[in-house]
């Protein structure tokens, strides 16, 4: 086994009287990608709350390459290397493509506050280049000054994974990342996130989409009720009676 | 497309702000504004203006207390020339500190809220400024009678090169006095100045990181900005400035009173600003400009000045229309402001300046069709 970035140990969460989370035990490891499944309700949002610290768990410790996560601020999580793209595409509407890329890269370069009034921006040149170099890639080299708030919702999504990496996280948790996308976007998607893949990153995914999480994942894991009932490799998972059970009510995957 | 990038040199901006500003007392003449007391004014509210744009406009947060910073470094510029000397200097320098002080306390506290909370805070801060300088603090501001010169006070620098002479003593600039246009110039210098940094803000890493605050502060947490820190160096900018301006007021007419920290004070700037158009760079001053015009040429129309106006209708009509417009000029011509106010929020939400940009936008596509003809015509030989 390879080296474990993200380790959740013992982790429950109770949102009243619902037990969102209950005793999970997830390790994933460099350079993998490991999608989480599961119907909804199951808790993968939840999960993914508690390790980008938006969510605090009752119990259990949340470890990023031996630090500990639980109470950090979001911008703190963030320079440590995790970063998270939303469900609902987060981005600055009032700001055009390249500026939106431009800030995380900029968040990159000078930690959570710097005070550089007097400096000017068209002279950052390295920031720029570094934005439009990861926007080519997505496809979006073509729209660089375009109002981001006026694009369509699956440019919107591809502009926020342009955000997501250009800080070259040591993690990166996709939250859907094809919800909402038409089957050509979906194909699109599936194809950046591979060859992301090729360059050894580390990656979390939590997807509806079956077809997505195995063309993509390593390792998956099926939650439901707030429980991880089973992990493995895709092949282990699509075999896997208790799974179909959960997940299709017996059908056949 | 070479005008547009030659307005984004920065160097270019400031020539032609530089001198569109020092030739104010010119071209400002034709239309009866072009006296010392109100060109002064305009510097002033102007440099007033531009540093709460920093914070509104870039920002978003919508602060309503920003006259305890003019109130603040008028009260300090003036104990300033009573305890130090009359030379202005010192006097600027001590009311922007101050004044950034007071920004750094107030905003602390009131950024620990958003929104209409923020506001409702900074104006709770406000108000309670404005009636602790009525009541307790009678010892530092003289209550409502205002900070005032008076022949007994110390003036400690000055005492040590020359004796004082009889009767008060004026503001000078190393000995040039702050009245008149010699005044004007001292503010237009500052608001030039005020102009150029505040330009360079908001063509720096920093101010598109707060303009990105106001588009998403979420986002930006989860980008790896801390925002709070970011806020509070815009509201204390901008508290400088607001110093600055206070100081000026000062400097120009040395006295300070309370009222000048009242709400009021504080919705007028952002009524400037709004009218203008937030968040543009010129916009805050062409809001200056209006209100402080109306202010003062509206204000100072009477019956008698519309009657000669009126002069060529018939005598019948001639009365009808005096007796309706006298109803916006003198004491009442914050009817005319609100009037053009409500029209210009109504039709224009970006003020003033999103109507020139309307115009331009329009002129370009009544030129483009003719230079598209142009390009094909070419092309097809």
């Amino acid at each position: 086994m390879g080296n474990i970035v993200l380790s959740i140990k013992d982790v429950n969460k109770t949102f009243g009287g619902l037990h969102a989370l209950g005793d999970i035990n997830l390790d994933i490891e460099e350079g993998k990608t490991h999608a989480i499944i599961g119907p909804n309700g199951a808790g993968k949002s939840t999960l993914l709350n508690v390790c980008i610290g938006r969510l605090e768990p009752d119990s259990g410790t949340v470890e990023f390459e031996g630090k500990n996560m639980i109470g950090l601020k979001p911008y703190e999580i963030n320079h440590a290397g995790m970063v998270r793209v939303f469900q609902t595409p987060e981005i600055f509407p009032d700001l055009n493509v390249l500026e939106n890329v431009m800030i995380p890269a900029l968040a990159k370069q000078e930690g959570v506050f710097r005070f550089n009034a007097f400096t000017s921006l068209a002279g950052r040149r390295d920031i720029e280049e570094q934005a439009r170099h990861v926007l080519e890639d997505l496809g979006l080299g073509g729209q660089i000054h375009d109002h981001a708030g006026s694009m369509s919702r699956g440019d919107k999504r591809r502009l926020e994974l342009a955000m997501g990496l250009v800080q070259h996280p040591r993690l990166l948790l996709l939250d859907e990342p094809t919800a909402g996308m038409s089957r050509h976007d979906t194909n699109r998607t599936i194809d950046l996130l591979k060859k992301i893949k090729e360059r050894g990153m580390t990656k979390i995914i939590i997807e509806h989409d079956m077809h997505v999480v195995f063309s993509l994942a390593d390792r998956i894991s099926v939650l439901a009720q707030g429980r991880i009932i089973a992990q493995g490799t895709p092949d282990e998972i699509r075999g896997n009676p208790k799974v179909q059970e959960a997940y299709l009510g017996g059908a056949e995957l | 497309m070479s005008k547009r990038s030659l307005l984004k040199n920065d160097w270019v901006v400031m020539a032609l702000f530089t001198v569109a500003v020092l030739s104010m007392p010119i071209w400002l003449a034709p239309i009866g504004a072009a006296y010392p007391d109100l060109l002064q004014k305009f510097a002033i509210f102007g440099i007033f203006a531009i540093g709460y744009n920093i914070l509104f406009g870039l920002t978003g947060y919508l602060s309503f207390g920003h006259a305890v910073f003019l109130g603040v470094g008028s009260y300090t510029a003036v104990w300033s020339f009573k305890l130090l000397t009359m030379n202005v200097l010192p006097a600027v320098l001590f009311a922007m500190v101050v004044g950034g002080l007071f920004a750094v306390v107030i905003g602390y506290l009131s950024l620990r809220r958003s929104g209409i909370y923020f506001s409702i805070l900074t104006l709770a801060f406000a108000q309670m400024s404005y009636n602790m300088a009525y009541s307790v603090l009678t010892p530092i501001t003289n209550g409502e009678t205002g900070l005032q010169l008076t022949k007994t006070d110390p003036r400690m620098i000055d005492a040590m090169f020359v004796a004082p002479g009889e009767g008060l003593p004026s503001t000078n600039l190393f000995g040039m006095s702050m009245s008149g246009y010699s005044g004007f110039y001292f503010c237009a210098v500052l608001l030039i100045i005020g102009f150029f940094i505040s330009l360079r803000i908001f063509r720096s890493p920093f101010g598109l990181k707060l303009l990105a605050i106001k588009s998403n502060q979420n986002r930006m947490l989860y980008t790896g900005f801390n925002t709070k820190p970011y806020l509070l160096t815009a509201f204390v900018i901008s508290g400088v400035y607001a110093g600055l301006a206070g100081a000026l007021m000062a400097v120009t007419d040395p006295l300070a009173g309370a009222e000048r920290m009242q709400w009021t004070a504080s919705g007028e700037v952002v009524l400037m600003t709004i009218l203008g158009g937030v968040g543009t760079l010129i916009g805050p001053l062409l809001g200056v400009g209006i209100i402080k015009y109306f202010e003062n040429i509206f204000s100072a129309l009477n019956t008698n000045t519309l009657h000669q106006t009126f002069s060529f209708l018939p005598d019948w009509l001639e009365d009808i229309v005096v007796a309706i417009s006298s109803h916006f000029v003198g004491d009442g011509w914050h009817l005319t402001l609100g009037v053009l106010f409500m029209v210009i929020v109504i039709f224009l939400p970006g003020g003033v300046m999103e109507g020139f940009q309307r115009i331009a936008a329009l002129a370009r596509r009544l030129s483009r069709p003719q230079q598209e003809k142009a390009i094909q015509t070419s092309e097809q030989e």
